[in-house]
């Protein structure tokens, strides 16, 4: 079995502490939460650090899902599962259910968490495609203080975030708004595999018309990718499937997604297509039940 | 480093190195060599333990993560000599061949059955859907965790599940 | 307190049901109890005092000259007890091996690197952690050269010569074989109404066993005597060469396999990393133990299939078939390390006429040598009739869709039949027995087959995709007859041997090893049925070479039909002697007495009777035995099979295809099996359900695939994708009995029947679903992403 290359452990207590471990041990420090993206890349000797910094303990002070009238705030703790199992958060944004259902797979869901999937930022990745949709915003903390970046912000490329040094993530907020509903679509070759194409679709109701509209992709480039023509397109005109499939054709003109073993170019922007016609379909007549 | 944490209800300390992997932790400084590792990438899932409760995969846990926490493997589910309905289950229904996925498999059933005692197959299935067995299809399998599920609902077991 | 007569029929584990099976039928696993608390020992359990840890550096280039490696900073590292390197082994005439189709394998590189993957140094090291470490200190200069991977351009003249190890090799040529008649199926060609050609590629795929390879090797210091735990299926085979290998007298060689976690023909050659932790054992004088990572099982250990096939098909109008032909470029990898016997290169791929009755067969096959992985046979393949069924099965239902015919009444129409058994195909081989009509049909009826053709045909008016696929095939397993079939000069049979203990307790040691094919339960019931002891009274002893008879091992399906007839023959032989025995005992002449299952009694008194435990007694007793009756009551055999068995089984599969997405949702599965006698149902129906699944994987996800210049694209179980629970139904099983005339209890074995025929059935219900998109055939896997492709014409081959 693959083994990680040497390092030194050390455990944080709390987010000052982790703040103050990473300032001291600068650069060569990484944080560890759940382990699932990082310890296999560790294994694998494709990353390696001097030291880990376990921030399993902050669970307590960051594993948390508030949810109010106007926002919802979730701590980068917050387990996979917790995600999926919270029915508070499943009736404001039914989308995480939907995605979480089809994230890895129950036993890393256990461990797994929001701020670890965010950080790896993997295109493919489906919670990062989920804070897309929903304009999610990134609360970052460092010995200076807090700042608060959008999603566009956050993701600087694949496989790095405007997370710095010494620096972490904190936890996500996202501004509710009436009348609104969401949902998630994804293909996966198997069960607990990265999606082929993911997209997620969230929609804001003002009466019989549609008022907003978001849609978030993942494995179509090399960022998830929110599509502001999309709701420019959808704004205003009552739900129907022929203004879905125009939607659709606007996020495979959007998607610039490459040929791998998932799947042809060609596929995946038929994918774009499809999937966001369905996930605009489902969050359109969940918000039209609520 | 020092590590210290309870397996299967003892508390164990021991000196290591800071990236040692929890199930070679279990296996190869404590010898309890029923849960098995089958990959690199937490896909196969022969490693499930349990972790405070909940199942997870030991290859892609460090073993000081699982400082003082509890940890319970397969040589767990055992209680005075009396097999947990899981491991019964398994046995009445052949839901194993070569038995290397087993463990895992049985941890995590253990752990289904805790929480949601009358699963249906569909809810087994998703279960157990992050472990691999190139054995049996499956079918087998969630049949035994049935068979385990039935015996449960007719005799509550006191020994074997958790805590 | 009631009285409860304890049932000394049934042994303990029996389920008493409407089966009447031969032995104890369906009772539970002896081997259970240990795996489900534990206790399985599996080789990376083995853990011996001062044991060393060894990790193989491995190319990362295709194909790469060796310049030269510089370990210093390796040997330097303070854990590190030696570091080898291809040069080292060359020294002892030891970097090279023979594979187990007469070829060579290089154990380490010396030359050049000629497959990613490919072993090139080793350490050994005071714990594995630091081994692997230390492979990040040798430094390999390598020089690129241009890799061979499109196997069709390998004998393009300007091609690199991967080779040229080989004196004179002036190409990529590794050999071309031929079957059947080619003029006379020229003939029926040229006289058919319908001629049907399609491209099939079955793509390379791995058997993945859920424990990797590996091995712990300990060389006694005084003695010199080699103690070899290792994951073989074929413990006495690995022993023999060994000893021709490195030069070790074979009695100073012991191979233990230890539980096995799963085998699949990945654990049947011989790789590397035995042989090398074999030297390091010896260099060091200290136990190695060696255990891949899953990356190095996948990249580098055993493959299977890698067969691009042009089928071709001849039949009337009305549908009767009259010949089949088939042009097949084989992918060998970098060395041809196949595990075939030694006049089978192409394996048994010769029984790809299939199920029916054919005029004329013809087949010419090329293989070739690639920068890639060595391997071929392997994944519960029969030795390569999983390729041959696929062919045909596809091919028949290729000429299905132009005749625009039902595919069963197709098969229905062209069937061998039960006449005609034994039957000898147009290609040579001489199928035991047979009836085939009725296992399909009963198919038929579990699946509901003409129910399901109208709800496919209400479901196409609506615009849904669904798909019937059937298949049905004919095996042929059980290697076999030594007149015919050997491996590096092994006759392919199987001894046993049968001591019963005085008090009619009883062990019997088997050639073949188990890897969860349950051999400790069967075999004692084989025994259990002619000897008449409680399977629980019998010990089964397998897998340590010092310890049982030679024989050649478990793959080919051929525990069953080769280990298990020689169980029913060494029992019968005991059983022989013990009614001699018996009638100085009841002093009746041997004639006079009969057999009960456990007892011999004077045939008209069955008060006067002994049972095999008085008997056993008796023969190490004192007293005086019958005249020349030696004491105890024991037997060895080495049975030789007068033929392969041929099980054969119909297979029907319903699936449903998104029409947006292109997913496939295998809905239902139904296999109805023939493997002759049943020994253990429920054991049998477990195998099945794990072909099955395995059907799943290969028709839908798996695949070894390779980028241009030579990356395996399935190095990791993320990208090797093995189904989960999630993409398989609940299997519906069926059997019917055809007993197999030659094999002393009519088994026929049944370990790869369902990989085998599982894909075709599958894949052809895929296709079945896409028949509005006009599609008559397509690759696979068949992922999302290759059905939509087929459904906008555009699918191309994977390889």
């Amino acid at each position: 079995m693959q083994v990680p290359a040497p390092f030194e452990y050390e455990r944080a207590t709390s987010v000052d502490h982790a703040i103050a471990l990473m300032d001291r041990l600068g650069s060569e420090a990484r944080l560890v939460a759940g382990g699932h993206s990082l310890l296999p890349m560790m294994k694998l000797r494709l990353a390696n650090f001097e030291y880990l910094i376990d921030i399993n303990d902050l669970h307590d002070e960051l594993g948390f899902i508030r949810v109010t009238d106007d926002e919802v705030r979730i701590g980068a703790m917050t387990r996979h599962r917790e995600l999926l199992e919270s029915d508070e958060l499943a009736a404001v944004f039914p989308i995480f259910r939907d995605a979480e259902k089809v994230i890895a797979d129950p036993v890393v869901r256990n461990r797994g968490t929001l701020g670890g999937s965010l950080c790896q930022a993997d295109p493919s990745e489906d919670l990062s495609a989920v804070c897309t949709t929903l304009n999610a915003s990134c609360v970052i903390r460092s010995g200076d203080g807090e700042r608060i970046v959008g999603m566009e912000e956050f993701h600087v490329g694949p496989y790095e975030t405007a997370v710095a040094d010494g620096q972490m993530l904190t936890e996500i907020r996202i501004p509710v708004r009436a009348g609104g509903s969401s949902a998630y679509e994804k293909v996966e070759r198997r069960a607990g595999d990265w999606a082929v194409v993911s997209s997620g679709a969230a929609i804001w109701m003002d009466g019989a018309n549609i008022a907003d509209a978001r849609v978030g992709l993942a494995a179509v480039g090399p960022n998830t990718t929110g599509i502001p023509g999309i709701a420019e397109a959808l704004a205003g005109q009552p739900p129907s499937d022929e203004l879905f499939a125009q939607a659709g054709a606007i996020a495979a003109a959007s998607a610039n997604p490459s040929t791998d073993m998932r799947g042809s170019a060609e596929y995946k922007t038929h994918l774009a297509n499809e999937l966001t016609q369905r996930a605009l379909r489902r969050a359109a007549a969940r918000a039209q039940e609520a | 480093m020092q590590v210290t944490m309870s397996v299967n209800g003892e508390e164990v300390t021991k000196e290591i190195e800071g990236r040692l992997l929890l199930v070679h932790f279990i296996r190869d400084h404590l010898g309890l060599t029923g849960t098995h590792w089958g990959c690199d990438t937490s896909n196969c899932g022969t490693c499930v333990v349990w972790m405070d409760d909940e199942p997870v995969k030991s290859c892609t846990v460090l073993a000081a993560m699982a400082g003082g926490r509890t940890v319970r493997t397969v040589e767990g589910l055992e209680v005075d000599g009396v097999l947990d309905p899981v491991q019964q289950g398994f046995i009445e229904c052949h839901g194993l061949q070569c038995g290397f996925c087993t463990p895992g498999m049985m941890m995590t059933a253990r752990a289904l059955l805790d929480e949601n005692p009358n699963p249906s197959e569909e809810e087994i299935r998703e279960a157990i859907s992050g472990q691999i067995c190139r054995c049996t299809g499956y079918s087998t399998i969630i049949r035994s965790i049935q068979w385990a599920a039935a015996k449960e609902a007719e005799t509550p077991v006191t020994v074997g599940s958790a805590s | 307190m009631t009285a409860v007569e304890p049932d000394t029929a049934k042994p303990e584990g029996f389920v008493d049901n409407d089966e009447k099976p031969v032995g104890y039928g369906r009772m539970l696993r002896k081997e259970d109890p240990r795996f489900v608390r534990g206790l399985g020992k599996y080789c990376d359990d083995v853990e011996l005092p001062g044991m060393l840890h060894l990790a193989i550096l491995r190319s990362p280039f295709a194909h790469a000259k060796i310049n030269g490696i510089d370990a210093s900073a390796a040997q330097a590292h303070p854990k590190v007890k030696a570091v080898i390197t291809g040069a080292d082994l060359a020294e002892q005439g030891l970097a090279w091996m023979p594979t187990l189709s007469n070829d060579v394998q290089a154990v380490l590189a010396t030359d050049k690197v000629r497959f990613q993957g490919q072993e090139v140094a080793f350490v050994v090291a005071e714990d594995r952690y630091s081994a692997r470490d230390a492979l990040e200190l040798i430094e390999v200069d390598y020089e690129a050269i241009d890799p061979v991977i499109d196997v069709r351009k390998a004998l393009d003249p300007d091609m690199p010569v991967i080779r040229d190890d080989l004196e004179d090799k002036t190409d990529n040529h590794c050999f071309d074989w031929e079957t059947g008649d080619e003029e006379a199926t020229n003939a029926v060609f040229d006289k058919a109404d319908v001629v049907v050609s399609e491209d099939i590629v079955y793509p390379r795929v791995h058997p993945a066993p859920m424990e990797t390879c590996g091995c712990v090797a300990d060389v006694e210091r005084v003695d010199g005597k080699l103690t070899l735990w290792s994951t073989t299926q074929a413990p006495h085979a690995h022993r023999t060469v060994y000893a021709l290998v490195a030069g070790l007298p074979e009695h100073k060689i012991r191979v233990i396999a230890p539980d096995i976690g799963g085998g699949f023909g990945n654990k049947v050659p011989i790789y590397p990393g035995y042989v090398c932790a074999i030297v390091a054992s010896l260099v060091i004088g200290k136990p190695v133990k060696w255990m891949e990572d899953r990356t190095e099982n996948l990249v580098s250990t055993g493959f299977a299939r890698d067969y691009i096939m042009r089928g071709e098909i001849a039949a009337t109008k009305d549908g009767k078939i009259l010949g089949i032909r088939t042009n097949v470029l084989a992918d060998h990898g970098a060395f041809n390390g196949t595990a075939a016997p030694v006049k089978y290169p192409a394996g048994f791929f010769g029984v790809f006429t299939g199920s029916y009755d054919i005029e004329a067969a013809h087949c010419k096959m090329t293989a070739v040598y690639t920068n890639k992985a060595p391997g071929g046979m392997a994944y519960a393949c029969s030795f390569r009739i999983t390729e041959a069924v696929y062919l045909v099965e596809r091919i028949v239902d290729c000429l299905a869709y132009e005749l625009d015919m039902d595919p069963a009444e197709l098969r229905l129409k062209n069937f061998i039949q039960p006449d005609q058994f034994p039957y000898e195909s147009k290609t040579g081989w001489v199928y035991d027995s047979g009836d085939y009509e009725p296992t399909m049909r009963k198919a038929m009826d579990m699946a509901g087959y003409e129910e399901l053709r109208r709800e496919q045909a209400e479901k196409r008016e609506r615009g849904e995709l669904m798909g019937i696929g059937i298949s049905f095939f004919t095996e042929a397993v059980g290697a076999g007859p030594r007149k015919d079939m050997d491996i590096l000069g092994l006759g392919m049979a199987d001894g046993c041997e049968l001591r019963i203990h005085p008090t009619g307790k009883a062990v019997v040691r088997l050639s073949v090893k188990t890897q969860g094919q349950g051999h400790e339960t069967t075999f004692a019931q084989i025994v259990a049925e002619e000897i008449g002891i409680p399977p629980a009274d019998i010990d089964v002893v397998h897998g340590d070479t010092d310890n049982t008879p030679f024989g050649l091992g478990t793959y080919g399906s051929r525990s069953t039909p080769v280990s298990g007839a020689a169980a029913a023959l060494v029992a019968r032989k005991v059983r022989d002697k013990a009614q001699i025995i018996a009638s100085g005992m009841l002093e009746v002449s041997v004639a006079d007495l009969e057999w009960d299952k456990g007892s011999f009694h004077v045939k008209g008194d069955p008060s006067q009777s002994v049972t095999i435990a008085d008997i056993a007694m008796k023969a190490h007793g004192a007293g005086d035995l019958p005249e020349g009756i030696e004491g105890g009551l024991e037997a060895q055999i080495c049975y030789n099979p007068d033929n392969l068995t041929y099980p054969f089984g119909a297979y029907i599969c319903v699936v449903d295809i998104d029409p947006g997405t292109a997913e496939v949702k295998v809905r239902r599965f139904i296999a109805v099996d023939d493997c002759g006698t049943q020994i253990n149902p429920m054991i049998i129906e477990g195998q099945v359900h794990g072909g099955l699944a395995d059907g799943v994987g290969m028709a839908l996800m798996e695949m070894i695939a390779f980028d241009e210049d030579g990356n395996c694209l399935g190095g990791s179980l993320m990208d090797y994708l093995i189904p989960t629970a999630m993409e398989v139904p609940d299997w519906e099983t069926g059997h019917t009995v055809t007993p197999s005339p030659h094999h002393p209890i009519g088994a026929k074995g049944i370990g790869e029947s369902a990989t085998v025929g599982s894909p075709p059935a599958i894949v052809n219900a895929v296709v079945d679903a896409l028949k509005p998109y006009n599609v008559r055939h397509a690759d696979m896997p068949l992922t999302p992403s290759r059905v939509w492709e087929a459904m906008q014409g555009t699918l191309q081959p994977p390889i």
